[in-house]
């Protein structure tokens, strides 16, 4: 299963290294890592994506408890959450009739062309990771030249919050 | 005084790191001194209330740090330079972390502005450290090392203890700048909180299920002994009438001597402790980890147990086995809580199901009990075990290496108190035992301090038998020489047809002249009949370190052992016998 994990964490020299040390060290994945501060500079939070069953789950988040720096964390996938993640793709884009086809594409999927030159495009866009995923399938038939995506960040519906 | 007519002291970094030691209450220093350490000594040596102890290699230092913190329960403390003295003490670092042991290991480290740019003797020791810390730190202003001082102690003391490791740029320990110096009292971390109590709801659910069971068992380990909780656990057991087993790290937490006691479980534990875990149906289970050379196939692991896990450590909780009433919390006041609804409760256990239960086990009890072959002209290193047991009336400290001797001192030495067995259980360190046995001795000069050790694992850290010499280590070290890696060749016999691939070390020393050589007392035994009076003309030296070199039967096996892949209570009991 799918897991978002939010973690606020002391802004401190080292403390993202023991949570990224942590996930090799004791064979968990990471699918995506997000990491700024908050508006506490003294805080960053992070959002990490992993899967795994139940125990290995409830142990990664047993794990990073246990870090000195891991002020406290959650896992959005438990409750209801929303979660963005932001891509950036350039896409060659030369004969008209291709530069009409991807503009349409972004226009479907809310992206923002964001850079044009005679021969590139490119597109913003901003969803779920599935939303981006099916962004990238649908420009599949043209020359997809790059792609930059911010892993995901997430927070929690309504009243519940992550904060000190 | 008012605190505005206090003059604040001013002090450089090097004399704030030892100041902060001795107002930490530390007595010892372990260590060893290079370039980078260098102011640091030079202010150890402007004072007298911190003592240096210096080692021959830094592994010794946080040996003899970690056996005193394990004996002590206090965190013991380690000086080594940068580069080569960081990464000489990782094996000891490691040894102390896999068995929780509170410690706090000073490094030194290049110049701040040399970091990165590969500085002779510069490792990344942060970064070398991390997976075998409870937490690591440096200092980037000097007038920040009382705080860190004091915050590793309090990280290392607190909650799972665990070792601490504290870099120390050069540039941070500067003579002549001088710096404003206050020991903080205590410390609060907005990110480090341990729970100390146990959560209410849960004890009680734990005691409900205690005094239903029919097949109880008590399973304690190291927890209790850090946690300072054999009173409580004793006072439980005996309460209730419940046997108990201990884990390895857990020997002494539970008296040896008593008739409740059922053994070591576990992969070289007793057949009756790990056939009453099999059959039990409540297992309380405190301060231990269901270890892999416990539980043998997790898969298979009492299957009929409703299991009670009290642990400071929430990841320790249904880690390997899961946990039907977890309790997190120190063991301690858990106990304490146990105890007390126990006084108030009117429900009794079942004393007619424990009859039974008591019944099967006595069967047990009957059908290995730890017996050996013991007419025989090769001494046996289970009799000289039991030998030393004797004379030291169970009350010595006893520190062991790894290997087959090591199994033999936990299965016939018979612990009565908690604090007293040593050893390394969770890393396997070789070359543990004598480091170990020096850190216990120097603060406990009066007690007996016994290493059992084996000819293969004494010489990891042979050297130290120097250092001995220069702080009068009286420590008595019981060589169970087979000539062979044992544990190695055990194995190799029973899985590799015998073939002893580098398990045989050819040219061994003498160890008696070696002792003699350092300026110590040696004695050989080869015969059974020489044993008693070896061991009396050893303990006899009081203050003498004395090397007895018993050499005993190469063939001679660990049995019970567990066999591989199967349940907690599949076990060879001899060569020809399995269950
Ligand atoms: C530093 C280290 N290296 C290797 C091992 C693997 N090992 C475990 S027991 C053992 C043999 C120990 O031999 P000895 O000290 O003579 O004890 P014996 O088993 O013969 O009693 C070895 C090599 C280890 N535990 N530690
Ligand atoms: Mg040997």
């Amino acid at each position: 299963m799918r897991h978002i994990i939010s973690v606020l964490l002391e802004n401190e020299p080292g403390s993202l290294a023991r949570v990224v040390g942590l996930f090799a060290q004791r064979g968990y994945n990471i699918d995506s890592l997000t990491v700024a501060p908050t508006e506490d500079a003294t805080m960053s939070r992070l959002t990490l994506v992993t899967h795994g069953n139940d125990q290995v789950i409830e142990q990664i988040t047993k794990q990073l408890h246990k870090l000195i720096e891991v002020v406290k964390l959650q896992d959005l996938s438990e409750s209801a959450h929303v979660e963005r993640e932001l891509m950036l793709i350039k896409v060659k884009a030369t004969s008209g009739e291709q530069r009409d086809e991807v503009k349409r594409c972004a226009d479907i999927f809310r992206g923002q062309i964001i850079d044009v030159t005679a021969k590139t495009f490119t597109i913003q866009v901003v969803g779920t990771s599935d939303k981006l995923d099916a962004f990238i399938e649908a420009l599949k038939g043209s020359a997809i030249i790059e792609v930059v995506r911010s892993g995901v960040s997430g927070i929690a519906r309504g009243e519940k919050t992550l904060t000190l | 005084m008012t605190s505005q007519n206090t003059k604040t002291e001013m002090l450089s970094g090097a004399a704030m790191v030892i100041r902060a030691l001795a107002d930490e209450g530390v007595e010892y220093l372990y260590g060893y001194p290079g370039g980078a350490v260098l102011h640091i000594y030079d202010a150890l040596f402007q004072q007298s209330k911190v003592k240096h102890v210096l080692v021959r290699h830094e592994q010794a230092a946080t040996h003899m740090a970690d056996a005193y913190a394990r004996a002590s329960g206090k965190a013991g403390v380690v000086l080594v330079t940068s580069g080569p003295g960081a990464t000489n003490a990782v094996t000891g670092i490691a040894t102390a972390y896999m068995d929780s042991i509170p410690m706090v290991v000073l490094t030194g480290q290049v110049m701040s502005h040399l970091i990165g740019e590969d500085a002779f003797q510069e490792t990344d020791m942060l970064g070398i450290s991390r997976p075998i810390v409870k937490h690591n730190m440096s200092v980037r202003r000097p007038e920040d090392i009382p705080y860190l001082i004091k915050k590793a102690f309090y990280i290392a003391q607190s909650g799972r203890p665990g070792p601490v490791v504290l870099d120390i740029p050069k540039d941070m320990t500067m003579p002549h700048e001088r710096y404003p110096y206050q020991y903080p009292e205590s410390i609060k971390l907005r990110s480090y909180n341990p729970t100390a109590a146990g959560h209410p709801g849960q004890i009680k659910k734990a005691v409900t299920a205690l005094l239903k069971a029919k097949r109880p068992v008590i399973y304690a380990g190291g927890g209790v002994i850090m946690g300072q909780a054999a009173e409580e656990l004793t006072a439980l057991a005996r309460k209730l009438n419940y046997p108990v087993t201990n884990t390895l790290m857990g020997l002494g937490a539970f008296p040896a001597a008593d008739r409740q006691f059922v053994g070591m479980l576990g992969m070289h534990g007793s057949y009756e402790a790990n056939m009453t875990m099999h059959h039990a149906d409540v297992i309380l289970a405190v301060g231990a980890r269901f270890d892999d050379r416990v539980t043998n196939n997790t898969k298979k692991f009492c299957p009929d147990a409703t299991i009670i896990h009290i642990d400071i450590d929430p990841a320790s909780i249904s880690k390997t086995i899961n946990a039907h009433i977890p309790i997190v919390g120190l063991v301690k006041p858990v106990l304490s809580a146990m105890l007390a609804q126990l006084e108030q409760k009117k429900a009794q256990p079942d004393t007619q199901a424990l009859a039974t239960w008591w019944q099967q086990i006595d069967e047990w009890r009957t059908v290995h009990g730890g017996h050996y072959d013991s007419d025989t002209a090769v001494l046996k290193p289970q009799a000289v075990i039991e030998a030393v047991s004797r004379i030291t009336q169970g009350e010595a400290y006893v520190t062991s290496d790894v290997g087959q001797h090591q199994m033999f001192a936990a299965q016939y030495y018979k612990f009565n108190k908690p604090n007293r067995w040593i050893n390394s259980g969770g890393l396997g360190t070789m070359g543990f035992g004598l480091p170990a046995a020096m850190g216990v001795k120097l603060n406990y000069p009066d007690a007996d301090v016994v290493c059992v050790t084996g000819e293969g694992s004494i010489q990891m850290n042979i050297q130290e038998l120097s250092t001995c010499k220069q702080y009068g280590l009286g420590v008595k070290i019981i060589n169970l020489n087979n000539g062979y890696l044992g544990m190695v060749k055990q194995w190799q016999d029973m899985n590799y047809e015998s073939r002893y691939a580098s398990s045989y070390m050819d040219s061994l020393p003498d160890f008696v002249k070696l002792a003699e050589a350092y300026g110590h007392v040696g004695i050989r035994v080869t015969k059974p009949e020489e044993l008693q009076p070896a061991l009396e003309k050893a303990f006899a030296h009081k203050d003498q370190l004395v090397f007895l070199d018993i050499h005993v039967d190469p063939k001679e096996h660990v049995y019970p052992m567990q066999v591989p892949g199967g349940a907690i209570n599949d076990m060879f009991l001899s060569k020809t016998k399995r269950t």
